[in-house]
């Protein structure tokens, strides 16, 4: 199972505690792996990615075995650690403020 | 016996304050929504316990949240918690946070682009919901305006949206531009005699008014004048704060422009100012007593670069004459050392015998006054940022 860790407020909204584990047919991508996740917590579609393009939200960034992945295509695949359940990916809400 | 509810929307929460009809004593429930901005809650007119909340994030952008018990508990229409979910078409739910622009060919000509702070065109960009407005007739219909500017709709209580583009498609939607709080529309009325007019207004565009259920618009900004325009009685570009008219009453309009407090008594078609008196006449919010059509209140702040009261004194003013000649209104009010700001959303009247007029400040205060404005108490001292604040009354 692939776990993935969210931010506070967006476990909050999925009703969710601690880490969430995800079964990702195929190929595990950026893309793949986040399609997953909205289809399991549907109430956090358009909170990670825009609505319409899919595209990253500005201030979230997505980490996974100490490397960015945030600038990264959204086919670019993920490392096996995280295909396996080794690693968690992260999605980090970027720090604001002084 | 009846009783108050206020919902109160702030920069990091939202807040419920309850109290029975005579005002006196509050109870202070929240923050729901815990570090979330709150731009705006509001209950259905026919359906207290409906009640419609705009939550937004920098960081996760808009969810619309909907109680039907009065705020004891929330959930985002049509998305069930934590389980996945299809309808029967194999269409996923989760589509009440969704606010789309429409770009279709038929009607999207005009909607593509509009006026940028350097004069350039630049994309529509949905940002958040600064205003939910529920229907007067059915508890499942709701209005909401957007920044970028926009008005959409929701006929099945908020599961699923759908923009009314007549408004951006207007001729002149190419030429509305931001001003420095962003492209918002604000202020939402709807015509209780006429349910296929409503009026609407943006910042800083102006305001606009449907006669066929939003399906066409026009601009009603004649008599407006605003010197930081070329052209100051330009048909739009007006920095409309908010507008406001008494139920019983809907072509008297009366609006806190940017500077000039305003009045129309023939639905928009032409306005006149009623800034009489008052002390400066910049502003944001502007409400109607509940009873009494003239009567008006409006909160004086000091300039557009300086967004508190003058003299450091929280002065509400009231007209009983529908403008013109005002009277300061302050006690139980601070009177020295107060620097705060009343955003446009931040005031409310309630429909009790003797009407409670309701504002909350920048510095996290809301109060109340039982009595139509002549005394006011504080109901709580040290919220957050207030945002937003509406007064219900219920059984």
């Amino acid at each position: 199972m692939i776990r993935v860790v969210l931010p506070a407020h967006l476990q909050t909204l999925a009703a969710i505690q601690g880490e969430v584990t995800l079964d990702v047919k195929g190929k595990l991508t950026i893309q793949t792996l986040l399609d997953a996740l909205e289809m399991k917590y549907p109430m956090l579609r358009g909170t990670i990615r825009e609505h319409v393009t899919l595209k990253r939200r500005p201030f979230l960034r997505y980490f996974a075995c100490q490397e960015d992945f945030s600038l990264e295509s959204p086919d670019t695949s993920l490392p096996d650690a995280v295909a396996f359940g080794k690693e968690p990916f992260l999605v980090v809400g970027s720090v604001a403020g002084g | 016996m009846s009783k108050v509810r206020v919902l109160v929307g702030t920069k990091k929460g939202a807040f419920i304050l309850t109290s029975d009809a005579l005002r006196k004593q509050w109870k202070v429930d929240g923050p729901h929504f815990a570090g979330w901005e709150i731009y705006h809650l509001k209950g259905s007119p026919i359906d207290p316990q409906r009640i419609y909340v705009s939550q937004t994030s920098g960081w996760f952008g808009q969810i619309i949240q909907r109680s039907d018990d009065g705020g004891k508990s929330w959930h985002q229409p049509g998305t069930p918690s934590g389980k996945t979910a299809t309808t029967p078409e194999g269409r996923t739910l989760g589509e009440s946070n969704k606010f789309v622009y429409d770009t279709a060919k038929k009607t999207g000509r005009a909607l593509t682009t509009h006026q940028w702070y350097d004069g350039t065109q630049h994309p529509w960009e949905f940002k958040r919901i600064w205003h939910l407005e529920p229907s007067l007739t059915d508890p499942d219909l709701v209005y909401a305006g957007a920044e970028d500017a926009a008005l959409f709709v929701s006929k099945d209580g908020g599961k699923n949206w759908k923009e009314l583009s007549g408004l951006r498609g207007h001729k002149s939607g190419k030429e509305w531009m931001p001003g420095a709080g962003g492209m918002g529309l604000h202020t939402i009325l709807l015509d209780p005699k006429n349910p296929n007019r409503m009026f609407i207004a943006i910042s800083a565009a102006g305001a606009f008014r449907t006669d066929d259920a939003g399906k066409t618009w026009m601009p009603i900004n004649r008599g407006l004048k605003s010197q930081f325009m070329p052209d100051p009685e330009a048909q739009v570009g007006h920095c409309v704060h908010r507008i406001a008219f008494h139920p019983s009453k809907p072509d008297v309009l009366y609006m806190q422009k940017h500077w000039d407090v305003m009045r129309s008594d023939n639905g928009g078609e032409s306005w006149h100012e009623i800034s009489g008196n008052l002390p400066t006449d910049f502003g944001f919010p502007i409400e109607v007593h509940a009873h009494d059509p003239k009567t008006v209140y409006v909160v004086p702040i000091k300039s557009d670069s300086e967004h508190f009261p003058p003299e450091g004194k929280l002065r509400v003013y009231r007209s009983k004459t529908g403008g013109n000649e005002w009277e300061a209104l302050t006690k139980g009010l601070p009177q020295k050392d107060c620097y705060v700001n009343i955003l446009r959303d931040a005031s409310s009247v309630d429909t009790l015998d003797d009407c409670g007029i309701y504002f909350g400040t920048t510095g996290g205060q809301v109060y109340v006054s039982p009595n139509g404005g002549d005394s006011w108490e504080t109901i709580v001292h040290d919220l957050p940022a207030v945002l937003s604040v509406e007064a219900q009354v219920f059984k």
